[in-house]
């Protein structure tokens, strides 16, 4: 979903989240995983407007926005596809993996897919350690992979 | 096979039994009892559980919380993720009795943002346990409620540090804070608030059912009970082992089957990396402190490799609050280049390893003051093949 040229509808969106939290302070962080899971992303407008809700500086809002990695600034793919970089995967197998997904999506990690499907990231260890190399796609966790099942269950999201 | 063998958290436990007998007690009875019992938080830190818990119940304030730390972000730990998947209810029960003990009627577990999948498996739980008056109010008829939230985490290792865990679960950036004061006096919402590890959690209905001495019976002179281990790498029969305090790193390599073993990292990347030399000693607060996870590695691995991977860790993990950690793990990552570059002269690592012992002791929480440890030990115990190696081509650089 585009959040530009929108403004409306996300204006009432924040209000239902915000008030679903009582517009309590000490709940951003979870106003704002709700909102970036619905829209994929954060833009100057939402943390404007998340900020004038609460009564807080949007410079405190984009501080939390920009903190957390599962919380993001720009538009990304609809299925976020997060490779454990981390030690035990790396010794797993890891690069193989990064390599096959690089080659199947024709993208760097970092990047998102131009149909706007996958953004391709690393991520540190997400505590797959004993069955690794793993990966997020979404909330989904993938384990024991190797690089053709890596790229076999990636096609099942397309 | 291991000689000794211990296990608690692996073992049946009948659900809500110790609930039922925790509430035949005053509440200061059962923190008595968990503070005779010697146990320490799985977490890495090892606070004793049952001071902690002391403190938060003499300090003054209405509204206390208990928080779960399920913040399980350090490399090569899954320890928690297992328990979560297999053992929720031991944590809630847990949880619970930590609340009966210190005067809370509110807990929180604090779920990191790439294990969500196991929310419904613990919205589940509590449930179940709210339909058997084991949470909820009036607990098992008494005059004691306790309620238990999850709040997600979005993905950030420091917040596994209590105070950083604090400032998330109100809503602001996982930056520690300054103790004193600490969360037992000044926690969640400037309330007195505990905060325990998964795995804390889970050895407390345990204690109570079988009682302190019980649990002494086991482990060390500092360190009582079991343990859960994480362990990873290169071995044959790689996952969660639960061992007895002061089990050597030995014993556990031919548990796991590790062959050619060189070098075995205790403790995560904020542990420290051991060779073979010390492959006898025991794990346990006093030696070798356990943390949780246990990464082997092979004859064929390359530690200069592995150690950039851990600082490469610890410079995105780093909150950049703190100068000697935000400053610090990039130098040391700068240096672990410039040594797998062949460019690193000795003066230089002098250098470096003076930085690391200031990032110990002038970081504000325990990621700065930790990150050296991996560098400290890869260094020292693996100098030979990480120092003086072939210069790579200068436009490498470029």
């Amino acid at each position: 979903m585009k959040l530009e040229s929108m403004n409306k509808q996300v204006t009432e969106e924040i209000q239902k989240v915000v008030e679903k939290y009582a517009g309590r302070r000490e709940k951003l962080l979870q106003i704002l995983e709700e909102i970036n899971d619905v829209y994929g992303y954060l833009n100057e407008y939402v943390m404007k407007e998340v900020a004038k809700s609460l009564c807080i500086a949007t410079s405190e809002v984009y501080g939390v926005a920009t903190f957390y990695s599962f919380l993001n600034t720009t538009p990304k793919g609809k299925y976020i596809i997060r490779l454990c970089q981390t030690i035990s995967c790396d010794l797993a197998g890891k690069k193989q993996i990064a390599n096959a997904l690089r080659n199947e999506l024709g993208i760097e990690f970092g990047q998102t897919t131009s149909d706007g499907k996958f953004s391709l990231e690393f991520t540190n260890c997400i505590g797959m350690c004993n069955q690794g190399p793993a990966m997020l796609i979404n909330d989904e966790v993938y384990y024991n992979l190797d690089p053709e099942k890596a790229v076999e269950i990636v096609k099942k999201y397309q | 096979m291991l000689g000794k063998k211990k296990q608690i958290l692996f073992s049946p436990l009948e659900q809500g039994k110790a609930l039922k007998k925790a509430v035949s007690f005053v509440p200061k009875e059962i923190i008595e009892q968990i503070k005779n019992s010697k146990l320490r938080g799985c977490g890495g830190a090892g606070f004793p559980t049952g001071l902690k818990w002391e403190l938060a119940y003499n300090a003054p304030g209405k509204q206390k919380y208990i928080i779960c730390n399920a913040d399980e972000g350090e490399p090569g730990t899954f320890k928690d993720r297992l328990l979560i998947t297999d053992h929720a209810k031991k944590i809630l029960e847990g949880m619970c009795l930590s609340g009966y003990a210190v005067g809370a009627t509110e807990g929180i577990i604090y779920l990191r943002a790439e294990y969500r999948y196991l929310r419904p498996n613990l919205i589940k739980a509590i449930d179940e346990m709210t339909a058997d008056s084991l949470l909820g109010k009036n607990i098992l008829g008494k005059n004691f409620s306790f309620n238990v939230n999850i709040h997600l985490g979005a993905g950030a290792y420091v917040c596994g540090e209590e105070t950083a865990l604090l400032e998330s679960l109100e809503g602001k950036r996982g930056e520690a804070r300054n103790k004193p004061p600490f969360p037992t006096e000044k926690g969640y919402l400037k309330c007195p608030t505990v905060v325990n590890n998964v795995e804390t959690l889970c050895y407390v209905p345990y204690i109570v059912i079988n009682g302190p001495d019980w649990f002494k019976e086991f482990g060390t002179i500092e360190s009582k009970g079991s343990k859960l281990f994480s362990i990873s790498g290169d071995v044959k029969k790689p996952g969660v082992y639960e061992l007895e305090m002061g089990t050597s790193v030995k014993e556990v390599l031919d548990l796991v089957q590790a062959e050619n073993t060189k070098a075995v990292q205790v403790g995560g990347a904020s542990g420290v990396c051991i060779a073979e030399k010390d492959f006898d000693k025991p794990l346990a607060f006093e030696s070798l402190p356990p943390g949780g996870s246990i990464i082997v590695f092979n004859k064929s691995r390359d530690m200069l490799h592995i150690l950039k991977n851990f600082m490469e860790f610890f410079v995105e993990e780093s909150c950049g609050q703190c100068t000697p950690c935000r400053d610090g793990t990039f130098r040391l990552l700068e240096g672990v280049k410039l040594m797998e570059q062949g460019r690193c002269s000795i003066h230089y690592l002098k250098v470096l390893r003076d930085l690391a012992q200031t990032m110990q002791i002038a970081s504000k929480c325990g990621l700065g003051q930790l990150a050296p440890n991996s560098f400290l030990s890869i260094v020292d115990n693996f100098k030979g093949e990480i120092l003086a190696r072939d210069r790579a081509p200068e436009s490498v650089h470029a």
